[in-house]
Formats: structure tokens, sequence, C-alpha cells
């Protein structure tokens, strides 16, 4: 058979325009910073660590990058989970329960986060399953999982929720050589899930899901169980930022910690390049998403400006974000261009 | 007699697509008009023209001999036109009356009277010899009243031409003569009605006249005394250019060990049980018009639709048909409609060519990148995929690509039986011939071959044996020189 | 007219049974005292959940409801303090409430972006705004704010509706007539129960998502001044969370998340449910916070699933 198709490239650079946006963004933030404050991006190291804005930022934005980290893999399915925040909570509870009840440090760990794959495990039943809409379906963890935090913090007395643990405070505050720990767990929990998904079939599938469920399953590909396993990663991410959160501030608090984490990470992942729509996980871009959000609310606290502005300037950096994204956007936009070219 | 509706010279073209060209159509009052094609023939096309939907690139559209411009359904609708289609476009949820009086709601003192719109609803369904309790919401009727109630939605007092797309697809026999009788005594009250059918007993017990169209192009009307079935079926499917040359010597007679045996196979509503049999190295055809069972089929035995009755079994075993059953021991499936169902828009040409052969591998065993890339390279030069590299997005190439991208998926899942539904739909001419040529290259190679086609000569080209089906049912098996345009069309015409 | 009346029916067979709980471990439980409290305590949310009754059967969600709430009180509480009349100023915030839905509706339209990350932006703007009007609590000191509470219409019983129970009522019926009596009403239910088939039907699309947002924006405004008024406070913090109890009182009022089915009616026996369970535990001393998420939780589960069922006898069959 003849072949008319032309000589094939090997491959083009597909990421980079998509980590343009998120790119850009950091560079305008960091060169606000700049302007500010000369002293913006100084690291030093004091007590054996480094210190400095930069650190700073990438420090707090770890455990919101950690919980977009899986927040992406469901949205890449087509899904949400809105529960994450919930699911931080009951983690941290069974966590200062499992410390209080004497068990091992590391044993409670685990038990922590097994409980966040449980949530998971709930979650993916009603998706997958049971087929009820994912907004809806993360919902009810979702309005009843801080309670649940409170009731298991209720097992215990309740009374004095607050812990110490080396290795779980090491995890969270501590550093290793000049870096923090929880960057370097971060980093690790981003390469391991990058392993899982890209080294194994498992992203095609998720992706193949989130694009066109119905070609999947003509494709072969189980698409209930890919579901499943979607929000399985997500609980489980969360259980890890639910640690990282708990062991910082020592104590379980379920009612404040980790609120509004939900819409952090969904907002990391679609400033990270990552549609709605479903069909592309960007693990990278939800990473840089995080970033994004913390360097903001960093440079709003460092510029003098009142931290009351943090909020308006997220939500103007949201909407601009959305309407770059959004094809009807661009479209008007190009027309009008067009328009006044005539 | 004067025509009610009447399009002169209409033509459209769609990116890519001829759908329309000089087409005249016209229905006079008290006429039921039917309008006959394969898909993508263009009565879409005609029937979106007439009712607003889409405006023609030239021509004339007129109603009682004024020329008209419809820009959008309502003006269709105020000018008398109405429409009913195969999918019920109404709401579900709303209730009968809610979906009648939407859009013209009556008032009273400002507020909507629903007391007046129920009345109304009843009225307008009692027309149609309907009686139901207009206070439930549609979705609990039965689809045969939801048509009922779609079809007294569009009948205005003033309507004067009502557009009839498929209306029985979905009913029963029953329903159907029920729905028919109605149609009579529409056409007696003076409405010119476009009537659309691929159930050729329906059109000849209720049509006055017949429209074919082939391929953008008006290729027949007349009575149907004029255009018996016989005469319908080759204007529908034949070629006027010189008869098809068969490929090679008349098909082989394959006996031995069969690769795949469906005994009875069937679906209630959807497919008569059937038996089929492929043997390796066989390429066997689908033929019939229209919503006669070829897709149905093919999915009934790729397990994309579950059977509830009769048997499958591959090289001698037997097997619960489910599309991973099926993938996992060697039966690959192309689909049809491969925006619905075939291509993963957002994923590459490799992604999309390499998931079947991976979901088959499991997911723990990854094909490695250079693989994927070799596969996707291999495919897109033998298919000829027009695209610069194998990392482009698939939802941005040509609809021939797609499905250039879709067959190379089911290629590289390694099958041993092949199941392909309209394989060159939308392919240009020269990559037709090449996709013909490869299906015959597979069979040569041992692989067994289902080829469901609308197109004869591309039967003809590359079957052994050919199914012909009609009305959801297998009526004959030919092969040898039976393989050729008069005895396939005289067996899918036969009463 | 007759709609879908069972998830309605199983709601208010809900809230009686709960009451009837109350009554059986309580003494002077079944009271109109009782029932008057819960009204009052609840008024604003009620109200927030008819809005978004509206919105979310026409296929929508608004998550800035409690933003709104809380931008509401403060601003009113700033403009008290320069000596404006509360009347005045409500007037002005619901105007601001109506319009700043009505954006929503129209970047949700127009630039194709899901309404839930367009409001979740919508959020995070008011509550921001809140913070940039005030950090603290500030009194409405306006000798109106204490002849609004002083109203009370007397029940049988010894129980009384209180003016922001009053005036929920009246945003009720008010609502009641928006969804059933205009073509605007029956436009939201074809919307939210087949996009598609509505816009062949002649619903306008693009008009009926602006104004169905502007009514939930007015709604959420009107909520946080009723709130205002009830707490005679703005606070920045104030309704945070409300958008969630505002949709759980939808569902449990028998709306179907996904749109078109539901009574509008539907918001205020949700949201009696929600106070009611506040109200059983907090009358029982030992009980703590935590049962009332739980509880919530597990309603709005068991409604969902009951609505999963009831949609899929709505599902018409088709052949293939």
């Amino acid at each position: 058979m003849k072949s008319f198709s032309p000589p094939l490239k090997i491959s083009t650079p597909r990421a980079a325009p998509r980590l343009l946006w998120p790119l850009v963004a950091l560079a305008l933030i960091f060169a606000v910073d700049g302007i500010i404050s000369p002293h913006f991006f100084a690291i030093r190291i004091v007590e054996g660590r480094l210190f400095g804005n930069l650190v700073d930022i990438v420090y707090r934005a770890t455990p919101i990058a950690i919980v977009a980290l899986g927040m992406a893999i469901v949205i890449g399915t087509k899904g949400i989970d809105l529960s994450v925040g919930a699911i931080i909570a009951i983690v941290g509870a069974t966590l200062d329960w499992r410390i209080h009840m004497g068990d091992p440090h590391l044993l409670a760990l685990a038990i922590a986060l097994a409980a966040g794959v449980a949530c998971g495990l709930w979650n993916g039943l009603l998706v997958a399953v049971l087929d009820i809409q994912p907004i809806i379906a993360t919902l009810i963890l979702m309005v009843s999982g801080r309670g649940v935090g409170l009731m298991i913090n209720l097992i215990y007395g309740g009374s004095d929720p607050s812990f110490e643990s080396p290795l779980l405070q090491g995890l969270s505050t501590g550093h290793i050589g000049l870096i923090p720990t929880r960057i370097l767990v971060g980093i690790g929990l981003w390469i391991a899930l990058w392993a899982l998904v890209r080294r194994t079939a498992l992203g095609l599938f998720l992706e193949a899901v989130g694009a066109n469920p119905k070609a999947a399953e003509l494709a072969g590909v189980e698409a209930r169980a890919i579901k499943w396993a979607a929000y399985v990663i997500s609980g489980f991410m969360a259980a890890a930022a639910g640690v990282i959160l708990t062991a910082d501030t020592h104590t379980s608090d379920p009612v404040s910690i980790g609120l509004y984490s939900e819409l952090d990470a969904i907002l990391a992942v679609v400033i990270g390049g990552g549609s709605l729509n479903g069909g592309r996980i960007y693990l990278l871009g939800a990473v840089l998403g995080a970033v994004v959000i913390q360097a903001l609310t960093t440079s709003i606290l460092t510029s003098g400006l009142p931290p009351e502005y943090n909020l308006v300037v997220k939500a103007g950096v949201v909407l601009v974000v959305l309407l770059l994204q959004s094809a009807r956007t661009r479209a008007a936009v190009a027309r009008l261009a067009t328009g006044r070219k005539r | 007699m004067t025509a009610r509706i009447e399009i002169v010279a209409a033509a459209k073209t769609y990116p890519g697509v001829r759908a329309l060209d000089d087409v005249d159509f016209h229905v006079a009052a008290g006429e039921v008009h039917a309008l006959l094609g394969e898909n993508g023939a263009g009565k879409s096309t005609l029937i979106k023209i007439m009712t607003g939907a889409a405006t023609a690139d030239a021509g004339e559209l007129r109603l009682d001999g004024r020329p008209m411009r419809f820009a959008s359904p309502a003006d269709a609708r105020a000018a008398g036109v109405g429409a009913v289609y195969q999918e019920v476009n109404l709401v579900p949820t709303l209730t009968v009356t809610e979906n009648l009086a939407l859009g013209r709601l009556p008032r009273r003192f400002g507020l909507v009277d629903w007391r007046a719109a129920r009345v109304q609803a009843r009225l307008r369904l009692r027309k149609l010899g309907v009686e139901i309790d207009v206070e439930r919401p549609l979705g609990v009727y039965s689809i045969a009243i939801q048509q009922l109630v779609a079809i007294a939605r569009a009948l205005d007092e003033d309507t004067s031409v009502l557009v009839l797309d498929e209306p029985t697809a979905s009913l029963d026999a029953a329903e159907t003569a029920r729905l028919l009788d109605i149609v009579r005594e529409l056409k007696g009250q003076g409405l010119a009605i476009v009537f659309i059918s691929h159930f050729l007993d329906q059109v000849y017990a209720i049509a006055d006249r017949l429209t074919v169209l082939r391929n953008g192009r008006r290729v027949g009307v007349g009575t149907p005394q004029e255009i018996p079935p016989a005469k319908l079926v080759p204007l529908m499917l034949g070629r006027e250019l010189e008869a098809v040359e068969r490929a090679r010597a008349a098909g082989q007679t394959h006996t031995g060990e069969p690769i795949l045996v469906a005994q009875g196979l069937g679906k209630t509503r959807v497919m008569a049980p059937f038996d089929l049999t492929l043997h390796p190295g066989e390429a066997v055809g689908l033929s019939g018009l229209l919503g006669a069972g070829r897709t149905e089929s093919a999915k009934l035995i790729f397990g994309a639709l579950r059977a509830d009755s009769g048997s499958l079994k591959i090289a001698g075993e037997k097997i619960n048909p489910s599309p991973r059953a099926s993938l996992a021991r060697g039966i690959a499936f192309c689909p049809e409609d491969r925006k619905a169902e075939g291509i993963f828009a957002e994923l590459s040409i490799r992604e999309n060519i390499a998931i079947a052969l991976q979901s088959k591998r499991g997911w723990l065993k990854a094909l490695s990148r250079a693989e994927q890339d070799r596969l996707a390279s291999e495919m897109i030069e033998a298919l000829g995929i027009a695209t610069p590299d194998a990392e482009k997005p698939v939802g941005q190439l040509s609809g021939g690509n797609q499905q250039k991208a879709v067959l190379a998926r089911a290629l590289v899942s390694d099958p041993r039986v092949l199941i392909l539904d309209e394989p060159t739909r939308g392919i240009d001419v020269g990559a037709h011939a090449e996709i013909v040529a490869l299906i015959r290259r597979l069979a040569g190679q041992g692989l067994a071959v289902l080829v469901a086609s609308s197109e004869l000569e591309e039967l003809i080209a590359v079957s052994d044996r050919v199914a012909v089906l009609r009305d959801r049912a297998f009526v004959g098996e030919l092969s040898g020189a039976d393989i050729n345009q008069q005895t396939i069309m005289r067996t899918i015409a036969a009463p | 007219m007759k709609r879908t009346w069972l998830p309605l029916a199983a709601t208010i067979a809900v809230f009686v049974a709960l009451f009837g709980v109350g009554g059986a471990l309580y003494n002077h439980f079944l009271s109109s005292l009782v029932l008057g409290d819960i009204l009052d305590d609840n008024a604003f949310l009620i109200i927030a959940a008819i809005g978004a009754n509206f919105v979310i059967l026409s296929g929508g969600i608004d998550l800035s409801i409690g933003s709104m709430i809380g931008f509401v009180g403060v601003v009113m509480a700033k403009l008290d303090a320069f000596g404006w009349h509360p009347l005045a100023s409500a007037a002005v915030m619901i105007v601001f409430g109506a319009g700043f839905g009505a954006c929503q509706g129209l970047i949700i339209d127009f630039c194709e972006i899901q309404p839930f990350i367009v409001t979740l932006a919508g959020l995070f703007l008011l509550r921001g705004a809140c913070f940039m009007v005030t950090l603290d609590s500030l009194p409405l000191r306006h000798p109106f704010v204490s002849d609004f509470a002083a109203v009370a219409l007397p029940l049988p019983g010894g129980g009384f509706l209180a003016s922001s129970a009053l005036a929920m009522f009246a945003a009720l019926a008010v609502a009641v007539v928006i969804a059933h009596k205009t073509s605007f009403g029956a436009n939201v239910y074809a919307m939210g129960g087949d996009r598609t088939s509505a816009a062949l039907m002649g619903v306008p699309i693009r008009a009926t998502t602006v104004k169905v947002y502007a009514l939930g924006g007015l709604y959420s405004a009107f909520g946080g001044v009723i709130y205002a008024l009830y707490t005679s406070s703005g606070y920045p913090l104030a309704g945070s969370g409300a958008e969630l109890s505002a949709i759980a009182a939808v569902v449990l009022g028998g709306t179907l998340l996904t749109g078109g089915i539901g009574l509008v009616v539907g918001a205020l026996f949700g949201g009696m449910i929600l106070g009611l369970i506040a109200t059983l535990i907090n009358f029982n001393g030992s009980l703590n916070g935590a049962w009332i998420m739980i509880s919530s939780g597990v309603l709005l589960f068991v409604f969902i699933v009951m609505q999963r069922a009831l949609v899929g006898s709505l599902t018409p069959r088709s052949a293939s």
C-alpha cells in the first residue's frame, strides 16, 4: 500500500503552551514582588534549614498541591471531588484518636491514610456503581465529613485533642538537610503518582474514560473500576495532606482544618490547564497551579496590602484564567479584533 | 395539483461535504410524500431547510407559491410548518400539558392560566384520539404516546405542513398502525405531510408519492406504482456508473473449523435471533437498508449490545459477549458512529491507536512509549492518516482521518475476528479503495472479517459471503456468483 | 398544578416524624413555640434556599449564596454607620444581589463555563469583599432594627411568627407565583428537564439562565438582609457554608440536583428539616453539634438515592 502521509516528526513539545499560562501568572506575580520588595527572593540558611519567601511559598503550597494531584486525576475522568476538605478533617481526627489510643505512630499514620482510602472507596461507590453525578455524590461526604471528624474526637473524650509525635511532626514541619521534609514528601508523592499513572496504562485509561466513556467501554476499558480508582487515589492524596496539616497544628480540629481546600485544589487544577470536561491529566500543571495560588497569597501578605485583599485578588485571577480558557470568549475577542481591523 | 410547500434547486454545502445538490421537492395539500435515502443522502439537510434549522446556500423555498426564508425553527413554525423527530424532542420531566403549552402559554391577568392550558391540551390530544392524564409527566408514558404528544404539539390551528422524521422507529406494530391511521386522518384534513421512514412497508402503505435522494441528489420521484420496491432499492443503493467490477474471482468457500459461531443471537425489540458463522480468512458482508439491523447485529456479536437470547462461540469456546471478553479473545470492533463511540477527541492519535491493545494487556503491562510510537507511525503510514505527527489530538483531524485512527486501533489489537461497521463512511475516494484492499489483504492473512456497510459495491468487492438483513432480521445469505448488485437488491426488496 | 409530589410528600413525612420524635423525647417540644423558633432562626436560610431552588431546578448551581449573605450584612452595617435607613440599604443590596447574579448567569451562558466554577469565583469575590469592608462585627444601630424584631404574629399555643419568618413566607409566596404561574417558571423547569429539547421548543436559554441566576442572587441578598436584621449586625464571616446548607435544604425539599423536577415550596420543608435536626440535637445537651452534620449527610444520601430511582422511572424507554 502506498503512503501519502508526509514524513513524520518524532515528537512535539505539547506541554509547552499548556504550562505557559500558569508560568506567565507566576512570572507576573514575582515581577510585582520584585518591584515592591527587592529582598523578596532572598534565601538564607537559619538553624540549618532554608528560609525565604520562595521556600515559604512552596512549603505552604505543599498540602494543597498534594490534594490537587488527586483532584487532577478525578477531574481527568470528568469527575470532581468536593469531599477532600472533609476527608482531611476525618483523617486528622483518626490520626489523633489512634495516637491517643497508644498505637505506634507509624501504625497510626497507616490507619489515618486507610481512613482516607475508605472515604475514596465510598465516593467511588456512589459515582461508579450507583451512577450518581460526581458533584452530588461527593457533596454527601462534604456535608457530613467534618461531623464524622468531630465524632471521632469524641471517642477519646476530645477535650484535649492535641498530641506530640516526633515522627509525624518531623514529616510535617521538620527538615532533612536544608530542605523542609514536607516538600520532599510532596515531591515523593508526586513522583509516585506520576509513576502510577504514566509508567502503567492507568493514566491512559483514566483519560480515556474522561474523554469518552462509551468509546472506552468499546475499547475494552473497565470504565467503572477506573472511575472508582480515581476517587480512591483522590482520597489517599487528601489523607496525606490531612496528615501534614494535622501534624503541623499538633491537634485535630475538624471544623476548620483544610477549609476550602476542595475549592483551592479544583482551582489549582484549572489554573494548571486541566479542563473540567475531563480527558486530560496534568500533574505538573496541578502542582504549578497550587504554587500560583500560594504565591498570590504570600505576595499579598508581604506586599503590605491588607490580607483581606487576598480572596478578591484570587477571585479576579480565577475569572481571568477561566475567561482565557473559554473557547467562546477567545472567539468573541478574536471577532472583535478582526472587526476592528476591518 | 398545486404545491403547499415547494423547494426548488436547493443546494447546501457543509465543510467537505456537498449535502444537497440541485434538489427539487414539493408536497401538495392532502398528500403524504415520502422522502427516502440512505444515511448521508441528504434527507436531514432537506428537512432542516424546510423547518428552519438550516438555510440553503442556493435555491428557493416556497409556501403556497410565496418565496419564504426561515431563519429559525420558530420562523418555520409561525409560517405553519410543524415537525416531529425520531428522538422525541420534548421534555420528559414536564407534564403533558406543559409540553404542549410551552412557548404559547395562555394567560389570565398576566399570569399563566393552567386551567385553560389543560383544556387546550386535552382538546389537542383528543383530535388525535388520545385520552391520557395530561397532568402526569410526559416521561411516564410510552414512546408511542410521547410521539403522539409531539405530533399534537406540532399541529397548530394554522399548521399546513407536517414533517414526520422516522416517527415509527421506536414503535411496535400496533402502535405503528395507530400512528399511520392518524397520519391518514391528518392527510384527509388537508395537511401536506412529509413522511420519512426506513420501513418500506410503511412507506408503501401510506405514501402518495416518493422522492429518493442519494449523495445529495434527487435520483427518483414518482408514485409508489411508478417506483415499486424492486426499482426503489437500486435507486437508493446503486451506482449509476458502470457496474462495479468484482475485485477478484468469485468468493471462495471456506470450510473447516469456524472461528466464530453465533446461534440464535438476538435482543427483544432490537434484533430478531440470527445465526452467523465466520471462518478464518473469510470476509462476510452485512447488507440491508438503513435501520435493517446491520449495526445492531454487529454490536450483538461484539457484546456492545447485550443479547437476551442465543449463544456465541469463539474458536469453540462459548462466551458471554462483552467488549472486554471479546477483545480478550481476539475480536475487534470498529463502530460506525466514530464521534460518539469511537474517538477520544482530547487524546493523541498514538493513544487512540494504542488503547485497545493496551486494555487487552491490562493496565500494569504498559506498552512502552517506543512501542506506541512504532505502532502509531506504522498505522499512520499504512492507512495514510494525514497528520504532521502522532501526537496531534484526534479531535483535530478530519472525519475521514478519525475513522482511520479508529480502524487502526482495531487493527493493532491483534485480532482474529475484525468487525467493521461502515469502515469507509466519510473517507475520500482514494482511501476508500485502499481500505477495501486492506480488508481483502487481512482476510488473505487468515483474519475473519465482518463488514456491515450500506455501500453495495464495497460489500461486493470484499465479501466471500453476504448476509442480507431486512427490518431487523436476517432474510438471506448469498455466496459465490450470487454476490452481485441485482441479487443483493432483489433479496433486500423481496416482500 | 400537579407535579411529582412524591419527594415532597416524603420530605413532609420526614419532618412530621422528626417532630414526633422530638415530642416523644422531650416535654414541651410539640409546641408552636418550637415551630415558631425554627422558622425564625432559619428564615434567612430558607429564603436563600428558595433562590437556590430556582437555580437548581434550571440545571445549575450557585455557590455564592453564603458569601452574598455575609456581604449584604457588612455593607448594611457600614451604611447604617453612615446613617442610612436599613430599608434603603436593603433595597440597594437586593438590587445588587440580582445584578451580581445576572452577571454570573451571563458568564455561565456566554462563556460556556460550568456554573460550579463561575459561582465559586463569586464565592471568593464576595467573601473577599466582606473582608475589605470590615474585619470586625459591626452593629446595626438604627431603631428600625428593633422595631422590626418587635413585630410578631401570635400563633395558637403560645408561639409566634417573628418578622423574619413573615418575610420568609412573603418571599415564598412570590416564588411560588413565579415558578408556577409565569412563563419564566415554565421555562426554568423545561431547561432543567432537557436543555436541548427546551431550546428546540423555543425556550430562550440565555435569557432564562441570566434571569434565574439573577433571581438566585436576589433571594440570597434578601436572605442576607433578613440575617443582618435578625442578628442586628454585619459580620464578615456570616453565612460561611450557607450555600451548602441551602443546597442540602433544596435536595431534602425534593428537588432533583440535576434539575427539572421539584417544587419551590420544598425549600421551606427542607430548610425546616435542617433546623429541626439542629433544634433536636441542641435540646439534648449531651449530643454534639457533629450530629447535625452527620444526620444532614445521611438524609442527603437517602434522598439522593431515592431520587435516582425516581429519575429511572421518568427516563423514556428507548428501543436501542
